[in-house]
Formats: C-alpha cells, sequence, structure tokens
C-alpha cells in the first residue's frame, strides 16, 4: 500500500513536471543584409514548426519582407530586428529587400524554401 | 526635324502599338443634374469652365542612369519631348510619374541630374507640367532634392472639371503612402460630389501587381478604398517600365511605359532583368501615354504610342538614335 502510493505521487509529480516544462525554443535562423545581398540567400523551414528569423544589416537601412509568410523586418547597423513565424505551407517564397537602398535594390532579394 | 503629328495620326499610331507616352483627352461636363452642379462647383472653386482637354503622361526617364541593357541615356527622353512638342493641338498638362532621375550615392551628383532632367523637359512647349517622385529620385534622401526642384511631393488641383491628386508611395523609403497621407487624402476628396471625375498620379501600382519585383505599395488597398466611393477614378502610375492596364471596382490603373529601358511580363518571365536593347530598334518598348477623357460620360480613353514609330522619328533602326550627327 506504501509502494503503492509513493508510485502515485512519483507519477503525480513527474505529470505536473512535465506540464511546467516549456517547449523548445523555436530555432534561429540569422540572415544578414547588406547592398544589395542577403545572406544566405536561400533558407529551408519546416512546415508547421515556429522558427525565429533574426535579421541583422551590415552598412544602411534595409527590409525583409515576404507577405505569404508574415515575415516584415526592417534592420539598421546596430539594430537588429526579429520574428517568430510558423510556416502553414509548403512552397517557395521569394523575399525582398522593401527599404530602397541604392540601385541595385530592385535585385535585392532571397528565397525561403518550406518543406 | 518640324513634323505635326494631330490627334489622329496619334491615335492610328496607338493602335498600331507601336510606343511613346500617354495622351487624355478630357470632354466637358455634360447636361446631367450632376454633372452641371458639379460643373459649377468647379467653375466658382476655381473661376474656370470644364471644358475638353488632353494630357501627356511621361514615366521613368532615369536622367544619369547608364550602361547595361541599353545605351540610350537621355536619348528616348529627348526623343519623346519632340513627340509631344509635334502634337498638334498640343495637351494642356503633362504629368510625370516618377524616376525622373537615376540617384546617386553623392548627393551634388544627383542634383546635376535633377537639373539635366530639368533642362530637357524645359524644351517642351507644355509649360504646365507636374511631378510625383519614384524611388529613384526621393527614397535615399527622404524627398529633399526633389522638394527643391518640384515642390510637395503630394498635392492636388484642379483642371477643367477634373480633380488631380499626386501621391508620394516612394519617400518613406519603403511603398507605403503613409497613415498622414491617406488622411490628407480623405480630407482633400471630402470637398467633392462621388461624381467627380479624380485623376490619381502616383509611381508605384496601388495593388498587388507582383509584390516579388516590388510591384506594389504596401498600404495601397487603404488609399484605394478611400477613393472606393467615387465612381470616376483612374490611377496612372510608372515604376513597372511597361504598359498595364487593370480594372478594380470603380477604378481603373494604368501603367505607362519608361523612357529607358523595359521590364517583361512577369507573367512569362521568371526573373526581373531589363529587356535587351535592340539595335533594330532602339526605341521598342518605350513610349508616351496620351489620355483622352469625356467629363460627361466620366470616362477616360489611354492611347500609348511607342517610340520607335516612323512616323514619330522620320526614320529607322540604329539611325533612329544616331542621325543629327549624334553618337551613342
Amino acid at each position: 500500500m506504501k509502494n503503492a502510493l509513493i508510485v502515485a505521487l512519483i507519477a503525480a509529480a513527474a505529470t505536473v513536471l512535465a506540464a511546467q516544462t516549456p517547449s523548445p525554443a523555436p530555432r534561429v535562423v540569422e540572415i544578414g543584409a547588406k547592398r544589395f545581398d542577403f545572406t544566405p540567400n536561400v533558407v529551408k523551414l519546416t512546415k508547421d514548426e515556429p522558427v525565429t528569423i533574426r535579421f541583422t544589416s551590415a552598412d544602411r537601412a534595409h527590409g525583409l519582407f515576404v507577405k505569404a509568410l508574415d515575415i516584415d523586418l526592417d534592420a539598421n547597423p546596430g539594430k537588429p530586428s526579429e520574428i517568430t513565424v510558423t510556416p502553414h505551407e509548403a512552397g517557395t517564397f521569394a523575399a525582398i529587400c522593401d527599404h530602397y537602398c541604392g540601385s541595385g535594390h530592385g535585385n535585392m532579394k532571397m528565397t525561403f524554401v518550406v518543406e | 526635324m518640324k513634323r505635326s503629328i494631330d490627334r489622329r495620326t496619334f491615335m492610328r499610331i496607338s493602335a498600331a502599338s507601336i510606343g511613346a507616352g500617354a495622351l487624355l483627352h478630357f470632354m466637358p461636363l455634360g447636361s446631367t443634374a450632376s454633372g452641371l452642379t458639379l460643373r459649377n462647383l468647379l467653375g466658382r472653386r476655381n473661376g474656370e469652365s470644364p471644358g475638353p482637354f488632353s494630357i501627356v503622361q511621361l514615366s521613368d526617364t532615369h536622367v544619369g542612369f547608364q550602361g547595361p541593357p541599353d545605351p540610350l541615356g537621355t536619348k528616348a527622353f529627348e526623343r519623346a519631348v519632340d513627340a509631344v512638342n509635334a502634337l498638334d493641338p498640343q495637351p494642356d498638362l503633362i504629368l510625370f510619374t516618377g524616376d525622373l532621375t537615376h540617384d546617386s550615392d553623392d548627393p551634388a551628383e544627383h542634383a546635376r541630374r535633377f537639373a539635366s532632367f530639368q533642362s530637357i523637359a524645359d524644351r517642351l512647349r507644355v509649360k504646365k507640367r507636374m511631378h510625383v517622385p519614384g524611388e529613384h529620385d526621393a527614397a535615399l534622401d527622404g524627398g529633399n532634392l526633389f522638394r527643391e526642384h518640384f515642390g510637395e511631393t503630394h498635392y492636388s488641383f484642379d483642371h477643367r472639371g477634373v480633380h488631380f491628386v499626386a501621391l508620394d508611395n516612394v519617400s518613406a523609403g519603403k511603398p507605403i503612402v503613409g497613415a498622414g497621407q491617406i488622411a490628407w487624402l480623405k480630407k482633400d476628396l471630402a470637398r467633392f460630389p462621388k461624381t467627380a471625375p479624380i485623376v490619381v498620379f502616383t509611381h508605384r501600382p496601388l495593388f498587388d501587381l507582383k509584390p516579388e519585383w516590388e510591384w506594389f505599395t504596401r498600404d495601397g488597398d487603404q488609399v484605394m478604398n478611400v477613393l472606393a466611393p467615387y465612381d470616376a477614378v483612374t490611377v496612372l502610375y510608372g515604376h513597372i517600365h511597361r504598359p498595364h492596364h487593370a480594372t478594380m471596382g470603380t477604378a481603373r490603373h494604368h501603367a505607362a511605359r519608361s523612357l529607358i529601358f523595359a521590364f517583361p511580363d512577369p507573367a512569362t518571365t521568371a526573373e526581373k532583368k531589363p529587356i535587351p536593347f535592340d539595335q533594330s530598334q532602339p526605341f521598342h518598348n518605350l513610349g508616351i501615354r496620351e489620355i483622352d477623357g469625356n467629363g460627361a460620360r466620366h470616362t477616360i480613353s489611354v492611347n500609348d504610342v511607342e517610340l520607335t514609330s516612323r512616323e514619330i522619328s522620320g526614320t529607322e533602326g540604329i539611325q533612329q538614335i544616331i542621325r543629327q550627327g549624334e553618337s551613342l
């Protein structure tokens, strides 16, 4: 009887602990911008898995925008930004710099591949 | 070369789809009750009677741009000036829809490009010219150089019964109009009945034409919501370097050709790369737009004309840009 009680208490404690354990932090993906490139320029994401995008700039104001993935970030040198998103649709999505940064700006883009 | 192009010839050229800018014609407000009310309102406000007129749209001259994909420099712009000067009768008004200059990291060099644009535009016989900035004019300095040359980046005015609104969707650095300008637009339009013909001119498209190529305005839907109650809205824009026409609700959107180089159709091309220069047709895909309007019927027709027209240039092929002793 005593042993059964101990087992029950241990099981209950384990349940409570499990409930209080935070889920793993989202994977962090670093994306750097400089005129007129993103590094890396292809990033693979996993469908239905949260991911944190951390965006930095090496030279001036840049944007990272892809409407379909709800990614909308701005960065200046020394002022990074980040967002956590969960892509729910597989596919290939083009991201653009949407903060005009000079005459090569029109082709400053990268790709997210969600699998 | 002195050459006169009457409206009939211009229309025939545009029907043949050969390429140079835009000419809009407007007819007087008619005898309907709303038309007469509006005519009286605008007459009192502006001291002028609404009447038929035409306008020309020129876009994306990119003065200062050099190098691939073509060696034209300002030659297409200068040829367009000649073509517009040859129109008989002359249009009332010319609208420039942005990217007048190509940007430079050197502010002094960019200022020289604005001055060069002005010196070419000053050859136009039409002296009433209105401008909005493109990102190459205004996104790096918040529009300061543009304002020095042309005044505010957004404004409105009336011309013979049509209300014109200039919108700036570039100088914030992002493709955005912004809450302040949208509030201004609401206040500006509140003075008019819903039947008032309205022409909005801006640089970027006010809808998601191709966001992956940055052919959009992030808050364009908010702008169009403000315009939605009005019966006759025409939006003229540039930026995409190719003609495009779309109707959404009561608004019709028209993109003009550029005067520097053309972009391909994104529906059939994956990469955003300029169309290669063709020596046999140096002005191919570059052009002028003529716009005809009828205030009585609240309709506006758009006629695009390519600069490759022999009737405009007087010659063909590479000779169109190296004639008169010119060289590339």
